[in-house]
């Protein structure tokens, strides 16, 4: 097993954190971290996985992705932050509602 | 929630170990696409095989990304933002730090977004550190000019997608295909392109930080 599956399975395990801590956790701004977990986790896959090619250059593709793949997470997450303001403003509670639970 | 964490624990650790197989029984050793953009580099203009994919190989992709970003800065904006900045003057290590590190930020994402056409660098990596620079002069009280937050501001903004747009039209109408550039001029017209992203990517990041729209009171 080379490194670059050691490092895949490293970000596939921080990918099923996320999942994890976005199911558990109620707060919004937990739910937010877990999903950035969970594209850390998937980005460092594709780095990870372009590795492969056994040869000095790895696949530009994946890191392409990756680039382009790290801005866009940071403009929803600030888009997703700024609903949760919203929220938290509107209702004084940054969780969603809990129909069981009332 | 104790009883739900329970519940969900095993099936998280199922998951987990289903991706990991999945993982493991990927091939060993795989060419995937480098061999296809290691023969296509001579044409791509630039001799950074990510800026050659991000640019020219997909430049589609980039074009859809830049709007993306556009469209997460008017959500926000659409939003009304949140007023949660208190407006407090800076600590002097803040204050000294913003003006030492700007300039140097400013012309680190120039040097990155010249680097990207033949070593790792480009245009979201330039964008990013100009707007880590906009986001310390947004923390030190630093804002915009007020005659400068109507079109100025949004002339920028757009300039990223519009040039990418204007670009696509262009190889659309003179040359054979969507974003596929002469050969010759494709390095010019990477940097081209690459440097409105830059700019673009960076005061969008920087707005998005801010969060509200600048009204005429001025901000960026």
């Amino acid at each position: 097993m080379s490194a670059a599956f050691l490092y895949a399975l490293v970000g596939m395990g921080l990918f099923s954190l996320g999942v994890y801590a976005l199911i558990v956790h109620a707060h919004l701004l937990r739910k937010i971290l877990a999903i950035n977990v969970m594209g850390s986790g998937i980005f460092l896959v594709l780095v990870a996985l372009a590795r492969r090619t056994g040869e000095a250059q790895p696949d530009a593709v994946p890191h392409a992705m990756v680039i382009t793949g790290i801005v866009v997470a940071i403009s929803a997450t600030a888009l997703a932050l700024t609903l949760m303001l919203k929220l938290a403003a509107e209702t004084g509670c940054a969780e969603l509602p809990d129909e069981k639970r009332e | 929630m104790d009883r739900n964490r329970w519940l969900v624990l095993p099936l998280i650790l199922a998951l987990a170990v289903g991706l990991g197989y999945a993982v493991l029984s990927l091939p060993e050793r795989t060419d995937g696409l480098q061999k296809m953009v290691a023969d296509k580099m001579e044409v791509s203009g630039v001799s950074n095989p990510v800026t050659a994919v991000l640019l020219n190989f997909r430049g589609y992709d980039t074009l859809l990304e830049m709007v993306v970003l556009l469209l997460a800065l008017l959500g926000v904006w659409s939003l009304g933002g949140a007023a949660l900045h208190r407006e407090a003057a800076p600590g002097p290590v803040l204050d000294t730090l913003a003006r030492l590190l700007v300039p140097v930020l400013i012309l680190v994402a120039a040097y990155l977004l010249w680097v990207g056409a033949h070593a790792p660098g480009g245009a979201f990596q330039a964008g990013s550190v100009l707007g880590a620079a906009g986001v310390l002069l947004l923390l030190v009280g630093w804002r915009l000019r007020p005659g400068l937050t109507a079109w100025p501001l949004r002339l920028i903004l757009v300039a990223g997608p519009g040039a990418f747009v204007i670009m696509a039209i262009f190889t659309l109408l003179i040359e054979r295909q969507l974003l596929e550039y002469p050969p010759a001029q494709a390095g010019a017209l990477i940097l081209l392109l690459e440097t409105a992203a830059t700019l673009s990517i960076g005061v969008t990041l920087a707005a998005l930080f801010l969060g509200e729209r600048p009204q005429d009171k001025g901000s960026k």
